[in-house]
Order: structure tokens, then C-alpha cells, then sequence
């Protein structure tokens, strides 16, 4: 479940940086699985068809989330050319067992594809992405 | 000596659960070598031949150790090591 206002803030990010693949979280409080506050993250690889979060925006991150006992509920980012479906990358580098890992592509200049997944010891469970008003 | 050892959650299956352990060592390759004793197994999601692994990151107080001297960065009593596993992926 996740507000229609951060997957439109998601979504707008990813168009932002396209042609790169855009990424970043959403936390929400640790053990609630509410994802409330979206925070973009700069692609450090700025690659069209690579992210990564730059190491100490990273640490920044981790950090600020545990001062705020949050967790990283969803980390999202895009396909700039291909589905929004987890690849072999996405399945290996995949290190938070708890988020939802949501992907976004711009494949399509009109119409941006949100799919959602879990990626738990490789492998990899689609799940309804449920756009609701408010997350209460 | 006793150094702070910030674990991921995906490491915890070494650590028992264990979100902060603590180690020893006068720089991070024996600190993680002191870890892997402790704790057998966690050396080689840190370590690929030897290095430090590409996807992991590993932070001396506020530092990513790249920057530092990598493994063979000093590390002192009272320090606080961070490993953070990277947040990457992509279409390729």
C-alpha cells in the first residue's frame, strides 16, 4: 500500500532523470511497513542502464533512518529502455530483504509501468502496487 | 581495544541477530579477520580474494574506507565501523 502522491513524485523523478535511471527510498517506521517519506537519491553511476547510491549519500542516509528509527520500506528506481520487472542486477545487488523493491520504466514517453516485488534470497515475488489517498 | 561493528540486516544471520557487535584489530583486515572468527562466514560476504568486495560498503566513523587506506586502514580504540551493503542494480 502506498500513497498515489509518492508513487506521483516517484514516477516524476524517474522522468526527471531520463534517460538515466533514477532511485531512491522511501522509508517509513521501522516494523509498520508504511512507506511515507520519499527521498530521491542521485544515481552516483548516472547511467542509463546502472544505479548506485554513492557511498557516503548512502552512510547519510542509513543514518538519518536510524535516528528516525525508519527502514528503507520501498526502494525504488527505473528502466529507462525495459520493463519494469527486477534483472539479473537488480535480483544480485538486492541487499534489503524487508523493502519493496519498486520499479519504475520510462520505456514509454506517455505512460510510465510501476510494478512492485519482493526480492528475498534471489528470488523474486511480484505483488499488487495498492495506490491509495492517504496511507490511514 | 574494542571497535563498534554496525551489521546490515542481511548479515545478522552471522551475528545471531546482532545489529552492532564488536571487534578488534590495529587495521579493518584484521578487524574483519577478528569478525570472521567470531562470527564464521561473515568474511567472505566482506572479502572477495583478499579485497574488499565491490558492492559492500564499509565506513571508519564517517568515512568510506576507499578513501581511507582499504584494508589496510588503521583502526583505533573507541572507533565505529559501518558496513553497509550498496544500494545499486539496473537494467543491464
Amino acid at each position: 500500500m502506498i500513497s498515489r502522491a509518492v508513487v506521483d513524485a516517484i514516477v516524476g523523478h524517474a522522468r526527471a532523470d531520463h534517460p538515466d535511471e533514477a532511485c531512491g527510498v522511501v522509508a517509513g517506521p521501522a516494523g509498520s511497513d508504511r512507506p511515507e517519506r520519499f527521498v530521491p537519491m542521485v544515481n552516483a553511476a548516472r547511467s542509463p542502464t546502472f544505479y548506485e547510491f554513492d557511498s557516503a549519500d548512502l552512510l547519510r542516509l542509513y543514518r538519518e533512518m536510524d535516528d528516525r528509527d525508519e527502514e528503507p520500506v520501498v526502494i525504488y528506481h527505473s528502466h529507462t529502455a525495459t520493463e519494469a520487472y527486477p534483472s539479473r542486477t537488480d535480483v544480485s545487488y538486492a541487499s534489503e530483504p524487508e523493502a519493496h523493491y519498486l520499479l519504475v520504466s520510462t520505456r514509454d514517453p506517455d505512460h510510465a509501468e510501476v510494478r512492485s516485488f519482493r526480492i528475498v534470497d534471489g528470488e523474486i515475488t511480484e505483488e499488487e502496487v495498492r495506490l491509495v489517498g492517504t496511507l490511514d | 581495544m574494542a571497535v563498534a561493528v554496525r551489521i546490515p540486516t542481511i548479515l545478522r544471520t552471522y551475528t545471531g541477530g546482532e545489529k552492532s557487535v564488536e571487534g578488534e584489530g590495529s587495521t579493518l583486515e584484521a578487524l574483519i579477520a577478528h569478525l570472521d572468527a567470531s562470527y564464521p562466514g561473515i568474511g567472505e560476504r566482506l572479502l572477495d580474494d583478499g579485497k574488499l568486495r565491490r558492492f559492500v560498503n564499509v565506513y571508519l566513523n564517517d568515512e568510506d574506507v576507499r578513501f581511507l587506506g582499504g584494508l589496510e586502514t588503521p583502526v583505533a580504540d573507541g572507533d565505529a565501523v559501518t558496513i553497509l551493503p550498496a544500494v545499486a542494480g539496473g537494467a543491464r
